[in-house]
């Protein structure tokens, strides 16, 4: 078994007080692995995102245990949060959330300055990562200048400029049409069956289901459709329908 | 460099109309508090300009005199008690006082008289442009500023007027010495002083003790207060900060001056505070973001910080280059704007001070951003 990158164990998080309390994960357990591509599917209000927040150390649990990395996430400070997610974490956003005044090449560069990263060393990481996702033309453009295919391929390329151990993705393909989509999704899958990175993808868009290695699927803050043995989740074959390595490459 | 350099220019670039807003809010303080600093300098060296350029160790000067225009007397005795002690070369009188100056159509307007020995050479008239100081020993003979032309009715040497029914002519011309008080300096003798104040002849104002080389300043002091009883005994540089006290604090214009900076520096904090916090406002998203990817808030604050020093910089070199033009301006006025190497040293300080300070507001709302909120958009 590949090693564990992430373990959540026992999450529960309770939002709200009084009689707005409400019960968003009654108890998680969940392990991503290196190498693996996870897709956490469920309805609108099911816990995906608190989830999402939890194992990417923005939100504590109100009880429960998550190890990032052999890092132990309770009783940490935000700053010490912070530089767990600096070191192992990557992520890739539903809005993409790139900065519109720098270029694609400097938005990605941010993501290996604020680890101390700089000057052309950096630059040079920043455009083979650019290049890794198709961008190497587009290296110099602002994000208003780019599609949204475009923009979420730069955002993909800062997840994974400082080789984090670990991306977290939201929603990463809703904004986009089926053919970004495809793109967006093989480029995750790459991240980790070439890269060994542990990639969880929270996600609603059921076109996305053959990239997985294995589904979490989460309703009302817990984990559903447990098969039989240690498998939380659902275990796929790697997917059959992956679509040729050409198209990253493709968009305009 | 870091990027948060870059995302700091970029920021404040990318919205022009605030960072005009910005500019215009630092430039107007610091060019405020230029001015009125300069105005306080400039003030400054007005008031003691005569003291500055008297040749003398020592002033001998009725009690209490709070300054060198002090109408009090003191009575020449003294003069032969100090001239007779151990290290004092010599003992010189000086004679001040307010005068009518009537000029040849008839038209009065107000002068102050300045005389003292032209042996002694003690105050002599400065930056002479035309004539001979030396001629002042001659009848009824003055010196007059080229400033006051108009206000005296002269056109150059040879020129006459009348003052206390004496009738004076122009035997030299200055460049330069203008008075705070806007009434004109006139130098005459000694002897001339007298007459044109009505001071008696057993009076002066302050006696100006020059000591020997070699003299012990201290004991010499000493020595001189044990024998002019009431009489303060000052050096000149005492006199000078007496004087810049009373004028510019005793007087409430220096109070008023440094009021008027203060104005400015208020107002400069609190508009490139408000133009920080509403561009922060503005960028919070992205604040978020560099948090989420982790960030320091460190870097989030350098990246703030970053944004004020810049504003600071641009602000002072361009509120600088005003403050250059005023002071050309304002040379040849009645109180020019004087500016020193060590003003514009802290003014830059005070700028870097202030945007700095205006950074803080941004930065405890920047502390409060919650990584989370960039999966909420």
């Amino acid at each position: 078994m590949s090693e564990t990158i992430i373990e959540a164990v026992g999450v529960t998080r309770i939002l709200g007080r009084g009689a707005h309390e409400v019960k968003a994960l009654r108890g998680i357990d969940l392990s991503l692995r290196r190498g693996e591509l996870t897709l956490l599917m469920g309805p609108s209000g099911s816990g995906k995102t608190t989830l999402l927040l939890i194992l990417g150390c923005m939100l504590a649990p109100s009880s429960g245990t998550v190890t990032v990395c052999g890092n132990p996430t309770s009783n940490v400070d935000k700053e010490g949060l912070a530089k767990i997610r600096r070191d192992h974490v990557g992520f890739v956003f539903q809005s993409y959330h790139l900065f519109p005044t720098l270029t694609a090449t400097q938005n990605v560069q941010l993501a290996l300055d604020i680890r101390h990263e700089r000057g052309r060393r950096a630059r040079k990481k920043a455009r083979e990562a650019l290049d890794l996702v198709g961008l190497a033309h587009k290296v110099k453009t602002r994000p208003g200048e780019l599609s949204g295919g475009e923009q979420q391929r730069v955002a993909i390329a800062r997840a994974l400029v400082a080789n984090p151990s670990i991306v977290l993705a939201d929603e990463p393909t809703s904004s986009l049409d089926s053919e970004n989509g495809r793109i967006i999704m093989r480029l995750l899958a790459e991240a980790a069956h070439e890269r060994g990175q542990a990639v969880l993808v929270v996600t609603h868009d059921p076109r996305i289901l053959p990239f997985a290695d294995r589904i979490v699927q989460i309703e009302d803050g817990l984990i559903v459709d447990r098969p039989t043995g240690d498998a939380e989740v659902l275990h796929l074959p790697k997917p059959s329908l992956f679509p040729p390595r050409a198209a990253a490459g493709n968009e305009s | 460099m870091s990027l948060a350099l870059t995302l700091a220019s970029r920021n404040l670039f990318h919205d022009l109309l605030r960072f005009v807003a910005t500019m215009v809010g630092i430039v107007f303080s610091v060019v405020l508090v230029m001015v009125q600093m300069g105005l306080f300098l400039g003030f400054g060296h007005m008031v003691t300009t005569m003291i500055d350029h008297a040749s003398t160790d020592l002033w001998i000067v009725p009690k209490g005199a709070k300054c060198f225009e002090d109408p009090s007397l003191l009575d020449l005795k003294l003069r032969n008690k100090v001239a007779t002690l151990d290290g004092v070369a010599t003992v010189v009188p000086l004679v001040i006082g307010f005068s009518d100056w009537r000029q040849d159509s008839g038209e009065m307007t107000p002068v102050f008289i300045v005389g003292a020995d032209l042996r002694d050479r003690v105050l002599e008239p400065w930056n002479v442009t035309d004539g001979n100081v030396q001629n002042l020993s001659q009848g009824y003979s003055v010196a007059v500023d080229s400033s006051y032309f108009d206000r005296l009715g002269v056109t150059g040497v040879g020129s006459t007027a009348e003052i206390r029914g004496k009738k004076v002519k122009v035997v030299a011309l200055t460049d330069g010495i203008r008075s705070f008080t806007t009434t004109p300096y006139v130098f005459v003798d000694l002897k001339n002083a007298r007459t044109l104040t009505g001071t008696p002849g057993d009076r002066a104002n302050d006696l100006l003790v020059r000591l020997n080389p070699n003299a012990d300043r201290d004991k010499v002091v000493e020595a001189i207060r044990a024998q002019v009883g009431s009489a303060e005994v000052l050096t000149t540089a005492e006199f000078r900060d007496r004087s810049r006290s009373f004028w510019l604090f005793g007087t409430g214009a220096g109070a008023a001056l440094f009021a008027g900076a203060l104005l400015g520096v208020i107002v400069g904090t609190v508009i490139v505070a408000q133009t920080l916090y509403s561009s922060t406002k503005d960028h919070l998203n992205e604040f978020a973001t560099l948090r989420a990817m982790g960030s320091s808030n460190r870097y989030i604050y350098n990246v703030i910080i970053y944004q004020a020093l810049i504003n600071a910089v641009i602000g002072f070199l361009v509120a600088y280059g005003i403050g250059a033009v005023v002071v050309e301006a304002t040379a040849k006025s009645a109180l020019p704007i004087v500016i020193t190497t060590w003003l514009v040293i802290a003014l830059a300080a005070l700028t870097l001070v202030m945007c700095v300070t205006s950074a803080l507001g941004a930065i405890f709302r920047v502390v409060r951003i919650d990584p989370a909120t960039v999966f909420m958009r």
